[in-house]
């Protein structure tokens, strides 16, 4: 009884599959030299960013795509894409968005307007859709504070120096194929910089949407910690229901100094498709932060329910001494989603600290697997790490794969690993069904229960919206 | 007398095996049954089979409870029609608050019978009240459901759900065992302050211990998945100094 229940309780319905009425501006699809130029100009960029973006697509073009992540996927014709799409009315006043787009963010429970949020917890807003930002929310009041938070595209054209400096510090260009490919082709992203000793005083948070048709997401996410200072960042995102697979292949560089954190959450919810695998996004995502200054820390907190396909592996570089690295993960895959995900912590400094927390759920036809490396240099006198990864299977048709990897040469350094895999017993859903819960709810209560540790390190607004969607994604799979 | 659940010729079974073999069982309101019976008579099969347990098939036979049939309602329904059954093993379930847990069952209760969902501080105020009574620590609120749990501790947080829910028909799978003096004490404490006249409980065990504090109306004899005798409490002495096999099949 147990199966057919839980199959018809994590199938759930995808609710942003809605589409944004508005006009876009859309190029032909392919991808050469005239993409990129067309791209840079619409951006109004200088002229060394279109140079090191022809140079990152000479890089691309000598690369091959990986194939050695656990995930079966139809190929990707890069030349079928298109790379630019953007929202017609391009406004200068941010108080001119289109109404269509303001209601559309309504709709994905996102407020642009700032009055209407000043009851509640601040929290400010760049809104991406498709290639350009269409309004960032709080600028002027974080800039009281020195900080600056913009689209990636004004940053390029108003702080060039810190742009150049940082830009490609922790991702290089060629770092892998798909980070090569962002880095000719990136649209939009958000650029935040907290200067010295600043605690940022709000969330400051991007949202995502892919919208047109035929196209891919390139943004470019760059978030530099001054020395002492404190942000925590979050994003979201969600895409139309489309028949064809849409590719997203971001890039996500924090550097963070001495004595700095940066908290940096994402909520992941990309349309996945269907049950037999028709469309859903291709979410190829290449995330790495560098704590660079002594006793700087670095947390990421993945919540990541959507995508057909997931490859992606946030990653902390622990250069400085004492720095600590953190990531905390739920992905969930069901219907015929798979993901590839986890982390690397490379130690380099001394004293050292990272830990992992993955939680992965399988439902349905869906394929998990955690991925991860920790690599101890041998300078990192000290290091310490703890992983622990845990699988959940609901039902029988889906799967869990754990992949650990350990580079060690300091034979001083401390690295624990646990893992788990388990099925929800039919014990436990019975346990709660005898006391008068359904089945479906039984379910979620276990599953939440299973995600505790990493829902607690989001941020208590994001927490509530991580549970709210895990409901919605594992509905219907039980019953 | 007023029947609160009959069970006729019930006849069940768990993987290949013919366990309950028209058993018959009449539960009188408001009473204290005790079900006694050597290991494998199907003690436990028949609190299983009475709240739906997957493990069961039933073969033939029926029970009805307050005049309806429930050999076919789900698990759940049977709970919210207020059917309890205190777990032999309760299951420890990872990262679920005891407290969100039980205030979620007895909203779902509380929903079934039409009546307002308690919200977090009155519920809070209801679980600490009976906290006290059964001995358990605050933390009890906010520990994952019975996971690290000791054997008295478990059985304790079934008493406590027990006096939350507030049940009409309640089985109390060996309840005492594992459990030592104090926390016997403490169960039996919780128990006694349900029997007002009007819920019925159905004791299984295979000790007499647990009647010494709470005190049965009725003893029925299980052997072979059949009700072979049902007497009075005086039965307990007898069983005590002839073992099982000197009752004899009425």
């Amino acid at each position: 009884m147990a199966n057919e229940g839980l199959d018809k309780a994590v199938s759930g319905e995808y609710a942003l599959g809605f589409e944004i009425d508005i006009e876009t501006e859309i190029v032909p699809p392919g991808l050469d030299e005239n993409t990129i130029k067309f791209i840079s100009n619409k951006k109004e960029e200088p002229e060394w960013m279109l140079e090191l973006r022809l140079k990152a697509l000479k890089k691309w073009e000598t690369m091959t795509e990986p194939h050695w992540a656990k995930l079966d996927y139809t190929p990707i014709d890069y030349q079928s894409i298109s790379y630019y799409a953007a929202p017609k009315e391009q406004l200068d006043s941010l108080d001119e968005v289109d109404p269509k787009i303001l209601e559309a963010y309504e709709k994905l429970g996102i407020s642009l307007e700032e009055q209407k949020q000043l009851a509640g917890v601040k929290v400010a807003v760049d809104a991406v859709i498709d290639s350009v930002s269409v309004k960032t929310t709080y600028s002027a009041e974080l800039e009281k504070h020195g900080v600056i938070f913009c689209s990636i595209s004004e940053a390029i054209r108003d702080y060039p120096e810190l742009i150049k400096k940082y830009m490609f510090s922790v991702v290089p260009m060629a770092d892998n194929y798909f980070a090569a490919l962002n880095s000719a082709v990136f649209t939009d992203g958000t650029f935040v910089y907290i200067p010295k000793g600043v605690r940022c005083p709000m969330e400051l948070s991007t949202y995502f949407r892919i919208n047109a048709t035929n196209t891919g997401q390139f943004e470019r996410t760059l978030i530099v910690a001054d020395e002492g200072s404190y942000v925590s960042y979050n994003e979201g995102c969600s895409a139309p229901t489309r028949d064809e697979h849409q590719l997203h292949a971001a890039v996500v560089e924090l550097i963070i100094l001495k004595d700095a954190e940066i908290k940096y959450s994402t909520i992941q919810n990309w349309y996945p498709g269907d049950e037999n695998g028709k469309g859903g996004i291709y979410n190829f995502v290449t995330k790495r932060a560098i704590c660079e200054g002594d006793n700087s820390k670095v947390s990421w907190t993945q919540v990541e329910t959507g995508s057909a396909i997931t490859w992606k592996y946030p990653s902390c570089i622990l250069k400085g001494d004492n720095s600590v690295g953190e990531f905390y993960s739920v992905a969930v895959t069901t219907l015929a989603q798979q993901a590839d995900t986890g982390t690397k912590m490379i130690h380099i400094g001394k004293n050292t600290k990272s830990t992992i927390i993955s939680k992965g759920i399988s439902a349905m036809k869906g394929q998990n697997t955690y991925r991860g490396l920790v690599k101890i240099n041998a300078s990192a006198v000290g290091a310490r790490n703890y992983s622990e990864c845990d699988s959940l299977l609901i039902g029988s048709k889906c799967g869990a794969h754990t992949f650990p990897y350990l580079e060690s040469k300091d034979t001083q350094g401390q690295v624990e690993h646990e893992a788990t895999t388990s099925k929800i017993s039919d014990e436990q859903l019975f346990y709660l069904r005898q006391r008068g819960i359904t089945e479906e709810d039984a379910v979620s209560m276990i599953v939440h229960g299973f995600c505790k540790q990493v829902f607690s390190q989001l941020p208590m607004e994001y927490a509530v919206e991580a549970k709210a969607l895990l409901e919605l994604t594992l509905e219907g799979s039980v019953g | 007398m007023s029947t609160v659940m009959k069970i006729e010729n019930l006849e069940a079974k768990i993987g290949d095996k013919k366990i309950l073999k028209g058993l018959n069982l009449e539960l009188e309101a408001g009473k204290v049954h005790a079900i006694m019976g050597p290991n494998g008579a199907g003690k436990s099969t028949l609190s299983k089979t009475i709240v739906g347990h997957y493990d069961v098939e039933v073969l033939g036979g029926d029970i009805t409870y307050k005049g309806k049939s429930i050999v076919d309602m789900d698990a759940e329904e049977r709970a919210l029609e207020g059917i309890f059954l205190s777990f032999q093993h309760p299951v420890e379930i990872p990262g679920v608050n005891n407290a969100y847990f039980l205030r979620t069952a007895l909203n779902a209760k509380r929903k079934h019978e039409g009546k307002e969902a308690l919200n977090a501080a009155e519920f809070l105020r209801l679980m600490k009240s009976h906290l006290e009574m059964l001995g358990m620590k605050s933390d009890m609120i906010s520990r994952s459901l019975n996971e690290g749990f000791s054997g008295g501790e478990k059985k304790r947080n079934e008493i406590l759900q027990m006096l939350i829910l507030e049940p009409e028909v309640i089985i109390l799978d060996e309840i005492d065992s594992g459990l030592d003096i104090d926390a016997l004490r403490a169960v039996s404490e919780g128990i006694n302050k349900m029997k007002d006249g009007k819920r019925t409980f159905l004791v299984i065990t295979h000790y007499s211990r647990i009647l010494d504090y709470i005190e049965p109306d009725y003893i029925h004899v299980l052997k072979d998945g059949k009700v072979i005798k049902t007497a009075g409490p005086e039965l307990v002495a007898q069983l005590e100094e002839h073992g099982y096999d000197a009752i004899e099949e009425e």
